[in-house]
C-alpha cells in the first residue's frame, strides 16, 4: 500500500460541457438532473445517437495570436480556460512562482485528431494535407497541452497523458509527484476532447454506443453516448497556499491496470479495486469516511456491472454514488477531469447529483447507486475513471477537515 | 530540489539496422556498423500467438524492447509500473482510421479502433505480463523522450521504486507523411531503480534546468543514422551510456523551449554496461 500524501490546495477549477460554460452550468445541470444530450448532429454522415455537444464552438475561432493551433479541440480548450476566470488564476500563480515553476499536465484520447480527420477529407492533388491545415504540431497528440502552455504563456514542463479515459484523472498522480519532490510549485492540469469521426465510428464499431440517451445503471441500459468537454485545474501544495486551510484538496489517487483485455473491463473489478484502495491509502482513509462517489458508470453493460458490484460490496450504504455521463455524456479523455470537478461542486455546494435519464436500476446496484439528487453535506468525494487497455484511475477530493491522517 | 539521483538498471534497443543493446551499443561505440539488410519487425512472446503479426508495429516494438529490459534488470515485470512514450502514437493506425473516416466511416474496424489509443501498447504489455501496477501512455511532440523519462524519473524518487520507460516511434505512413516528420523504426526500454545495484549499468543526477541549451549532439554515424525518428531524443542519452567515455558532459534533454531535464553523469559513468547479454 502507498505512504498518505500532503493534501494538494485546488487553487482554482473550471469545467465546460454540453451543459454550458463555467461551473454554474454544469452545477444547475447536476442540481436539476437535467441532461444535456441531443440527438447527433456531428459530422457529415451522423449516426443515429445522441451526444454531448458544446454549442457554439463553430463561431468561436482562437484568438488571433494562436491561430495556427486552429482545430476543434484547441477551441474547446480555449473556451474553457475562459471558463471562471480560471487564467486569472494561472495568471496569479505565475507571479507567484515564476512561469517555469507551473507544469502543464492535461489528458486527452484523441487531442485534434477531428483535424487530421478533416485533411483527409480535402487532400490536395498530391494526396497531400490541405495548405490550410498543415501545422505538425496540431496534427499530434500533444496539441492539446502545447497549445495550453502556450496560451498561458508558461514554461515548466509540460506533457499530455493519453490512457483513453483515464486520461484526465491520472493527471493529478503526475502533478502530485513533480509537486511532492518539488520539481514544480503549481501544475495546471486537466484535459479536454471533442466531437470526432475516430471516436463515434470506434465505438459503434464496437457496439457500444447506445441509440438513446445513455442510462447509466439501467437494468435496460444500451450503450454510451459520447460527450465533449474540457476541464482544469490548478494545483498548489497546501503549505504555500496563500489562504486560510478552507477550500478544496486532493487528498489521493490510486492507478492501475485491469491486465485483462483491450476494451472491456476485469470481470471482478479486480484492478478498479486495487485503484480505489491505493486512493483511499494514500488519503489516509476507509470506505466508511466517503460521503459520494461520482462512478464511472459509462451506461455500458459491462462497466457498470463490474463498478456497481464493486461499490456494493466495499461501500457502506450511506454513500452515496451517482453517475453524471447522463448529463454530459461520456466525455471520454476528458471525463476524469469533468468528473473532478463535478465531485469539487458536491463538496462546496453539498450537492449529491443523481443519475439522469436512468429509470429503473440494475439490480446489481447496492442502496449507494442513486437516481435522485440530494442535497447533503460532502466531505469526502470519490471520482473513478476507467479506460481501454484496462487503465483505472481513482481520485479523492476533500474540504480542509476530510481525511484520516491529518 | 537536489540530490535526485537515478540508476540504470537495464537497457533495451530496437530499430531495423541495429535490433539490440548489444548491437547498437556496439555501434554507437564505433566498434560496428548498423546491418546492411534490416531486420524483420520484431514479434514479442508476450503477444498470444494470434496477435503477433497482426499487432501494430508500435505495440510489437515496444512489447519487444520492454521484455527484453525487465530480463536483463533482472525483476518480475508484475512488479513494475510503466511509463510508454511515444511522440505520435502508431501513425499507420492513424492513417487507416482517417482513410477509413473519410470514405466509409462505419467499416471501421472495431479491432482497429480500440488498438488506436495512445496506451494501446501499455494495455496490451500489463495483460500479456499480468501486471497490475499502474502504467501510464505519454506525448510531448519532440521532447517525447525527455517527458516519459522525467514521468518515470519521478514515478521512481516519489514511490522509491523500480520503474519501466518505454519510447517508441514509427514512421509516417500515407497522407500524415506530409505533416508528421518521422522515419524509420526506434524503441527503447530502460528499467530505473532509485538505488544502486548489482545490475546498475550507470547512474545519473538530475535535475530541471532553466536553459535554451539545444538537445545534446548526436555523435556516433550509427545514431545519426536514425535522428529522423521522432523518438531520437532518445539517442544521446544511449551514446553515452554505451560509450561510457569519463568525460562524458552533463546530457540535456530539452522538455520546452526554455527548461530542460540535465542528467550528470555520476562517475564510474559505467560499472557493468559490458557484461549484458
Amino acid at each position: 500500500m502507498p505512504d498518505p500524501i500532503a493534501p494538494l490546495r485546488i487553487a482554482a477549477y473550471t469545467v465546460t460541457s454540453a451543459a454550458g460554460v463555467g461551473k454554474a452550468a454544469l452545477l444547475a445541470a447536476l442540481r436539476s438532473g437535467r441532461s444535456a444530450l441531443t440527438p447527433n448532429d456531428f459530422g457529415p454522415t451522423p449516426l443515429s445517437t445522441w451526444i454531448g455537444r458544446v454549442a457554439s464552438l463553430e463561431a468561436a475561432p482562437l484568438p488571433r495570436p494562436l491561430a495556427a493551433w486552429e482545430c476543434r479541440n484547441n477551441r474547446l480548450a480555449w473556451l474553457g480556460l475562459n471558463g471562471d476566470a480560471f487564467i486569472d488564476a494561472v495568471h496569479a500563480a505565475r507571479e507567484r512562482h515564476g512561469a517555469a515553476r507551473i507544469a502543464v499536465v492535461l489528458g486527452t484520447s484523441t487531442s485534434s485528431i477531428g483535424a487530421t480527420e478533416d485533411a483527409y477529407r480535402h487532400l490536395d492533388g498530391d494526396g497531400a494535407f490541405p495548405a490550410d491545415n498543415r501545422n505538425p504540431q496540431v496534427h499530434t497528440p500533444h496539441s492539446l497541452a502545447s497549445f495550453v502552455q502556450e496560451a498561458l504563456d508558461l514554461a515548466g514542463p509540460s506533457v499530455t497523458v493519453s490512457t483513453a479515459c483515464s486520461s484526465s484523472a491520472k493527471v493529478f498522480a503526475t502533478a502530485e509527484r513533480m509537486l511532492r519532490l518539488g520539481l514544480v510549485d503549481a501544475a495546471v492540469v486537466g484535459g479536454v476532447d471533442t466531437l470526432c469521426g475516430s471516436v463515434l465510428f470506434g465505438f459503434n464499431a464496437l457496439q457500444l454506443v447506445s441509440a438513446e440517451p445513455c442510462r447509466p445503471f439501467d437494468a435496460e441500459r444500451s450503450g454510451i453516448s459520447i460527450g465533449e468537454a474540457a476541464g482544469f485545474a490548478l494545483l498548489e501544495r497546501a503549505d504555500e497556499a496563500a489562504e486560510s486551510p478552507a477550500g478544496l484538496y486532493l487528498l489521493g489517487y490510486g492507478e492501475s491496470s485491469d491486465a485483462h483485455h483491450m476494451s472491456t473491463p476485469h470481470p471482478e473489478g479486480l484492478g478498479a479495486e486495487r485503484a480505489l484502495d491505493d486512493a483511499l491509502a494514500r488519503a489516509g482513509i476507509d470506505c466508511s469516511a466517503v460521503d459520494h462517489i461520482n462512478l464511472h458508470g459509462t451506461a455500458s453493460a459491462k462497466n457498470d456491472e463490474v463498478e456497481a458490484a464493486l461499490v456494493a460490496r466495499r461501500f457502506p450504504a450511506t454513500t452515496h454514488a451517482s453517475s453524471t455521463k447522463g448529463v454530459t455524456g461520456h466525455t471520454l479523455g476528458a471525463a476524469g477531469i469533468v468528473e473532478a470537478a463535478a465531485s469539487l461542486l458536491a463538496i462546496e455546494h453539498g450537492l449529491r447529483p443523481g443519475t439522469a435519464n436512468t429509470r429503473v436500476l440494475d439490480p446489481v446496484c447496492g442502496p449507494q447507486v442513486r437516481i435522485e439528487a440530494a442535497q447533503a453535506p460532502v466531505r469526502v468525494a470519490l471520482s473513478n475513471s476507467f479506460g481501454f487497455g484496462g487503465n483505472n484511475c481513482v481520485l479523492v477530493f476533500g474540504d480542509a477537515n476530510a481525511g484520516g491522517s491529518r | 530540489m537536489s540530490g535526485a539521483t537515478l540508476f540504470i538498471d537495464a537497457i533495451a534497443f530496437w530499430a531495423p539496422t541495429l535490433p539490440g543493446w548489444e548491437a547498437a551499443r556496439s555501434a554507437f561505440r564505433g566498434e560496428s556498423e548498423p546491418l546492411a539488410t534490416p531486420a524483420k519487425r520484431p514479434a514479442p512472446e508476450i503477444l498470444a500467438a494470434a496477435e503477433r503479426r497482426r499487432a501494430p508495429d508500435t505495440v510489437a516494438l515496444a512489447l519487444e524492447v520492454a521484455a527484453a529490459a525487465v530480463r536483463e534488470s533482472g525483476l518480475d515485470a508484475a512488479t513494475l509500473p510503466s511509463v510508454f512514450t511515444s511522440a505520435h502514437g502508431d501513425l499507420a493506425i492513424n492513417d487507416y482510421m482517417c482513410s477509413t473516416l473519410a470514405t466509409a466511416p462505419t467499416l471501421i474496424s472495431p479491432t482497429k479502433f480500440h488498438n488506436s489509443v495512445h496506451n494501446a501498447a501499455a494495455g496490451y504489455w500489463t495483460i500479456g505480463t499480468g501486471c497490475h501496477e499502474a502504467s501510464t501512455a505519454l506525448s510531448a511532440f519532440d521532447e517525447s523522450f525527455g517527458a516519459g523519462l522525467l514521468e518515470a524519473a519521478t514515478q521512481c524518487l516519489a514511490e522509491a521504486r523500480p520503474v519501466l520507460l518505454v519510447a517508441v516511434d514509427v514512421e509516417a505512413a500515407g497522407a500524415l507523411a506530409s505533416v508528421t516528420d518521422s522515419t524509420g523504426l526506434l524503441a527503447c526500454a530502460i528499467v530505473l531503480s532509485p538505488r544502486a545495484g548489482e545490475r546498475t549499468v550507470a547512474a545519473f543526477d538530475w535535475s530541471l534546468v532553466n536553459t535554451t541549451t539545444r538537445a545534446a549532439p548526436i555523435r556516433s554515424p550509427a545514431a545519426r543514422s536514425l535522428a529522423g525518428n521522432a523518438m531520437a531524443g532518445a539517442l544521446p542519452l544511449l551514446e553515452a551510456i554505451a560509450t561510457a567515455r569519463p568525460d562524458t558532459d552533463p546530457i540535456a534533454l530539452p522538455l520546452t523551449r526554455s527548461l530542460a531535464l540535465v542528467l550528470v553523469p555520476r562517475s564510474p559513468l559505467t560499472t557493468a554496461a559490458g557484461q549484458g547479454s
